[in-house]
């Protein structure tokens, strides 16, 4: 592995966090872009000390679109990896009544991150070489009644990641999707889960690091999932609509 | 949650909470009695309690470190395992560290932890430069031997009575290497033993394995392993270049809960005697890497359950130097004749280092040792404590699960004043069910 950057987008939350660290542990150096990025000057601290690389912290809401072309010509150098963690779950309930709640989902797991995502491959690509890391959810593998309007933004982003490898496959520039399913965060804090199916932080950032230098496409950080999602993607609509998973 | 220590007793239906931030402390705080909890790795019940035990191992950041001085600041959720995984290729290790690297900096100072070099260095709180306390009426002080003088000394040691620490800096010391020059002594009995520990006072680290199943004139037989940092050039040639790496070692697992009859007096008198054996015949010097030597069970992952699920205690006391020979001689016999003692019991002299106003550690001799769980045991334990009473020798809380108030306050004339400094908002805001037991 080189030790050029890594730019990890959403670097407040816990997945994204947990990479900075992996990626800093084989001595990269990293980037970490977020909203209120001057809470993150702890953390910044701890990775250059644990790890002795260096850290920068790089203001940024991914939904302020006008800002994001800045964004991405102010990075000085321009990252060899660029992981977009952002996401947000939101409240399915109160998705389904209020439009604003569930257009700031929608937003936030497809628009803002399919943008920069977007934005990011072309420089890779005029640069030559890259790696776009996107982290999408098995929740956008089939909708379903407990949290569609987040799952069907992060099938639109799973779909674009898609189309965006697909585009780039002729180039150096590598796109990998990740499709974690239940990750101990802020987001499922409280949540009852089942131990089984359940992956730390570290063990996502530990799948993301292999997959990047395997150069994998889709990458489902515990692999138990690809299974438990391909029985639920098999399921006729007929019976699925009626089962309550 | 079912929580326990180490042990796995007791084990108790605790409220867990796992804060992220100061603010969420604080929040906490509000809510009534509450204890800080760190790895676990305390044998008790040290770090739980019922209604609130806080796991501080979200505050898990490193703050700043001068190479000057060794001093690492960094927050007390940070792991023992880190510090050394990231300092240690830079030629810096702990000062102080206890028999498990799996444990947390704020679990270090409030045991005040001492390790295989406590007869010249004295205990953890001895390298901690300063403190950040959360306070029961929600202030964060900042203390040290100069400043908040008096809550510094009671809370190094303090087994988390005095409040939360979120913040800690301690010295790491210079090493040349991540090797050890381990030397293995071994003792046909106490005397000897004794005897080789007050003749190798010299030595960095020092420590004894205990045979504590063999009687007669047998009593007392140890191995013991002395130990020193090996400096670059006492490598051999391949490793000189790169003196901080070791080879890397594959970890056991433990995966199921032991039936706990494999522990009888039969399967440990004999694995005792082998073990004995085993280890006389590796006498003389070699290179062990660091690893090995400070951490030879961390090897072995949830080793705790090879004492089935009841759980086991933990027995650890220590005797001043002038009574100890008689003291240990006691308490010694009383475990052989008993049957019960266990594979893992250590030997260790202690130095006159001071350490917190609370710490255990006292000039003398310190034996731990493990029990199963069982009225037998415990009943053992309390004709251990009397013998422990009657030399004047006191008990480490951070193994403890069962002793009473009683006896505690029979072992040591500064509970009184614990119990002093923590009047008022300390005493209702900071409790664990080990204090409640202790009436601390
Ligand atoms: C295999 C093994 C070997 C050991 N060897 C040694 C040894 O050689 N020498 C030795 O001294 N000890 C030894 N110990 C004991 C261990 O070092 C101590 O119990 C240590 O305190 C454990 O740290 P922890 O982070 O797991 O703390 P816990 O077990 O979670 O807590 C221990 C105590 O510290 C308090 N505490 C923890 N964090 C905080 C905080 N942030 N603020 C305030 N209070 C806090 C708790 O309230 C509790 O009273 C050993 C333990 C094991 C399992
Ligand atoms: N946890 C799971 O079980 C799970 C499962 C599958 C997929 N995922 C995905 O994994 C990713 C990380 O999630 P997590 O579990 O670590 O939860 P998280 O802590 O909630 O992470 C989401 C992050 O997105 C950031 N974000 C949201 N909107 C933003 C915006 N407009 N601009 C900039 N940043 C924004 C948040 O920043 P703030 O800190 O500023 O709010 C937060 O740091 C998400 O994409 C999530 O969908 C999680």
């Amino acid at each position: 592995m080189t030790s050029e950057p890594v730019l990890v987008v959403g670097g407040r939350s816990d997945i994204g966090l947990a990479i900075a660290h992996r990626f800093a542990a084989a001595g990269h150096a990293v980037q970490l872009a977020a909203r209120n990025v001057t809470t993150l000057a702890v953390d910044k601290a701890d990775i250059e000390l644990r790890h002795g690389v260096a850290v920068t912290l790089c203001e940024l809401d991914i939904l302020a679109t006008e800002s994001l072309p800045g964004f991405v010509d102010q990075l000085a150098p321009l990252p060899a990896v660029a992981v977009c963690v952002v996401g947000l779950l939101g409240d399915q309930a109160a998705a389904e009544t209020d439009l604003k709640a569930a257009a700031l989902v929608m937003r936030s797991n497809y628009e803002g991150p399919a943008l920069l995502t977007g934005l990011l491959a072309n420089r890779f690509a005029k640069r030559g070489h890259g790696t776009i890391v996107g982290i999408s959810s098995v929740a956008g593998d089939r909708g379903r009644a407990r949290n569609y309007v987040y799952g069907s933004a992060k099938a639109g982003y799973t779909a674009f990641l898609s189309g965006l490898r697909n585009r780039l496959a002729k180039t150096p520039v590598h796109v990998m999707t990740v499709l974690p399913g239940f990750v101990r965060t802020r987001m499922t804090e409280g949540m009852a889960l089942p131990p089984r199916l359940v992956a730390a932080p570290e063990d996502v950032a530990e799948a993301i690091f292999r997959g990047v230098a395997k150069r994998k496409d889709v990458l489902y950080t515990k692999p138990v999932w690809r299974l438990v999602m391909a029985v639920i993607r098999a399921l006729p609509e007929s019976v699925f609509k009626r089962t309550n998973l | 949650m079912l929580i326990s220590g180490w042990g796995r007793y007791p084990l108790e239906e605790c409220v867990l909470q796992q804060p992220r931030s100061e603010t969420d402390l604080l929040a906490l705080l509000g809510q009534g009695p509450l204890i800080a909890r760190g790895n676990g790795r305390g044998y008790g019940d040290c770090a739980q309690n019922a209604a609130c035990t806080v796991d501080m191992r979200r505050f898990n950041r490193m703050l700043t470190f001068d190479p000057a001085t060794g001093c690492l600041a960094a927050e007390a959720g940070v792991l023992l395992s880190d510090v050394i995984a990231s300092f240690l290729p830079r030629g810096w290790f702990p000062t102080v560290t206890p028999g498990t690297k799996y444990v947390t900096v704020g679990g270090m100072v409030a045991a005040d932890v001492h390790g295989k070099n406590h007869h010249r260095d004295g205990s953890f709180g001895a390298f901690v430069d300063w403190l950040d306390v959360l306070g029961a009426d929600g202030q964060v002080r900042r203390c040290s031997r100069d400043q908040n003088a008096e809550l510094f000394a009671w809370t190094i040691g303090g087994m988390g009575l005095t409040g939360v620490i979120l913040r800690a800096a301690f010295r790491l010391r210079r090493v040349e290497s991540a090797w050890i020059r381990q030397t293995i002594l071994p003792s046909p009995n106490l005397e000897t033993a004794m005897r080789i520990f007050e003749d190798h006072a010299a030595a960095s680290y020092s420590v004894a394995w205990i045979d504590c199943l063999a009687g007669g004139s047998a009593l007392g037989r140890s191995i013991i392993a002395l130990g020193e940092h090996a400096m670059a050039a006492e490598l051999p040639a391949p490793s000189r270049t790169h003196p901080y790496d070791v080879p890397a070692k594959k970890k056991l697992r433990i995966p199921f809960d032991m039936p706990a009859v494999l522990m009888n007096s039969w399967t440990v008198r004999a694995f005792n005697a082998a073990y004995y054996h085993r280890e006389a015949g590796k006498r003389g010097e070699r290179l062990v890497d660091w690893d090995s030597y400070f951490y030879p069970l961390d090897a072995l992952a949830d080793w705790n359950r090879i004492y089935g699920r009841p759980g086991f205690l933990q027995f650890q006391c220590v005797l001043p130097l002038a009574g100890a020979h008689r003291g240990l001689t006691a308490l010694l016999r009383v475990i052989a004749e008993s049957g019960q003692g266990s594979f893992l019991a250590v030997l260790k002299r202690l130095g006159g280092g001071q350490g917190g106003a609370f710490s255990f550690p006292l000039e003398g001799y310190t034996l731990a040792l493990d029990f199963p769980v069982s009225s037998r045991s415990l009943a053992l334990m309390e004709r251990l404590d009397e013998i422990v009473l009657a030399h004047g020798g006191r008990f480490y809380l951070a193994k403890d699960s069962r002793l009473s108030a009683r006896t505690l306050r029979a072992s040591d004339d500064r509970v009184a004043q614990l119990v002093e400094m923590r009047r008022g908002l300390a005493a209702t805001s900071f409790r664990s069910s080990q204090s409640e037991r202790l009436q601390l």
